[in-house]
């Protein structure tokens, strides 16, 4: 048998690059996709101190919706999805893309209120909302107990059918794919050490591989966004936590949607091979340990047990933890900072995997062109200044 | 879980707390946009040693800060 043939290469570093984008996960693998796609720029490095997609794109549970109650957000999270409605098409590859339907339960009357708002907030916003009363959850979700004697009782659900999931590894194995075929090159076990800052000006990268000049420079780290922005002298407010998912063992089709509930702190969907895949809360601390509690993974088995009696017998494959960079307003952070030349794309918390496509499009954008794309102008580092933020902790789903 | 040192109460497990951050930050009314702003919402964010707040909300509620490291969660005497 013979293996099969690699869909990137592996080069050394140039000196030189237009454009460093450090961090090899969607986001970054995204960036320098559309930045040679989009703007022509494919003078592009991609530093990686691990494995390509190895971080939170390797740890996430796929979950892909834009129901979020802001114009801000539901612009952006609208344009990621419209953009994941054809992503396959144009990476040319086949990326589970599943628009199964997500459900977010409401288990009180404020959960009630703020899950109408939110629909209404996004049929405003022209992305598809649909309110549902338990009877409704029950005849598209059957296995949801939606008693009124249940110790977290469904009084109804927000739905959004374009949502889905997709499958992570083959969305970053066509995104560098791609990349790779236009020149951009993708260095793993690169770790970048320090930055070259000249009169506030950000022009190489420091690394375990020696040093990169670049005409700009853009991270895309996640949870280690913090680590390295400091390495720049920048301070950024963002908090990194562990957040835990797990996976059950193979089991027959049972779940055919995604189902959340923010109150309880899980979420759930059945994956092609047929895991069940449930996310969890985040632990409550700082910490960079990629590993969290088993009470926290406790309390969401309880929980999800609760909703899904027939996951009783199920047995737990696997648990693992991500790092997640989570800001006050539990909304992104793209465009400047107070190094000329220095970009971030950071601070998308529990759910950046849904925005990778619209992340990566309007990242390249404000790169490109050094001023930010019209949809990621209010995520600006300067928000938090101005005060002009955009609170969607409602919709992030995880409590932060 | 972790096993956090109450001073008042002694080892007791993390779900008996709730976690209050980063320690020892001032007070600040009295500033212009820039550090108002810092003082909401920026905090260190380490990888390595934290000194943090904790709250003993299921024993004595006594708030205390410890000294962890964020990447083995060892946790140290504050100074």
């Amino acid at each position: 048998m013979t293996h099969p043939d690699f869909l990137w290469h592996t080069p050394d570093p140039k000196p030189a690059y237009d454009v460093v984008i450090v961090g090899g996960g969607g986001h970054g693998l995204a960036t320098a996709y559309y930045l040679a796609k989009n703007h022509g720029i494919t003078n592009v490095a991609v530093l990686e101190k691990g494995w390509l997609a190895g971080g939170n794109m390797a740890r996430n549970t796929t979950i892909i919706r834009s129901n979020y109650l802001w114009d801000e957000s539901a612009a952006l999270y609208e344009h990621s999805l419209r953009l994941w409605e054809g992503l396959g098409d144009d990476l040319d590859y086949d990326l589970r893309f599943s628009q199964r339907g997500v459900l977010n339960l409401a288990h009180n009357q404020h959960d009630v209120r703020e899950g109408r708002r939110r629909v209404n907030a996004n049929r405003l916003n022209g992305v598809d909302a649909e309110w549902l009363d338990p009877d409704e959850v029950k005849r598209f979700c059957p296995i949801v107990n939606v008693s009124d004697r249940a110790r977290h009782p469904v009084l109804g659900a927000t739905l959004q059918r374009r949502g889905g999931i997709a499958k992570h590894d083959h969305v970053a194995w066509a995104l560098a794919r791609k990349a790779d075929a236009y020149g951009v090159d993708l260095l793993q076990n690169t770790e970048v050490t320090g930055f070259e800052i000249t009169k506030g000006r950000g022009t190489a990268v420091r690394t375990s591989r020696g040093r990169v000049a670049a005409g700009t420079i853009a991270l895309a780290a996640a949870g280690h966004t913090s680590v390295l922005a400091a390495k720049a002298g920048i301070r950024l407010p963002l908090q990194s936590h562990p957040l835990q998912a797990l996976v059950s063992e193979l089991l027959e089709p049972v779940l055919d949607c995604v189902v959340m509930s923010n109150a309880v702190h899980v979420y759930v969907s059945q994956a092609d091979k047929g895991e069940l895949v449930m996310g969890a809360g985040v632990d409550a601390y700082n910490s960079y340990g990629q590993r969290g509690a088993f009470h926290v993974v406790e309390a969401q088995m309880a929980a999800a047990l609760e909703l899904f009696p027939i996951f009783a017998r199920a047995r737990v494959l696997r648990t693992w933890a991500g790092i997640v960079d989570v800001t006050p307003d539990a909304s992104p952070i793209i465009g400047r900072t107070p190094v000329e030349n220095l970009f971030i794309n950071a601070g998308w918390g529990t759910g950046g995997f849904k925005a990778t496509p619209g992340s990566g499009w309007v990242y390249a954008h404000t790169l490109a062109h050094g001023t930010p794309h019209p949809l990621a102008e209010p995520f600006a580092l300067d928000r938090f200044r101005t005060g002009a933020l955009i609170d969607e902790h409602g919709a992030a789903a995880v409590a932060h | 879980m972790l096993s956090i040192d109450c001073p008042h109460c002694g080892p007791r497990d993390e779900n008996e707390f709730r976690y209050g951050g980063q320690a020892g930050i001032a007070y600040r009314p009295e500033t212009g946009d820039e550090e108002w702003a810092a003082y909401l919402f920026t905090r260190d964010n380490p990888r390595g040693w934290f000194h943090e707040r904790w709250f003993h909300t299921h024993g004595c509620r006594t708030w205390f800060t410890v000294h962890r490291h964020t990447v083995t969660h060892e946790i140290r005497k504050a100074p």
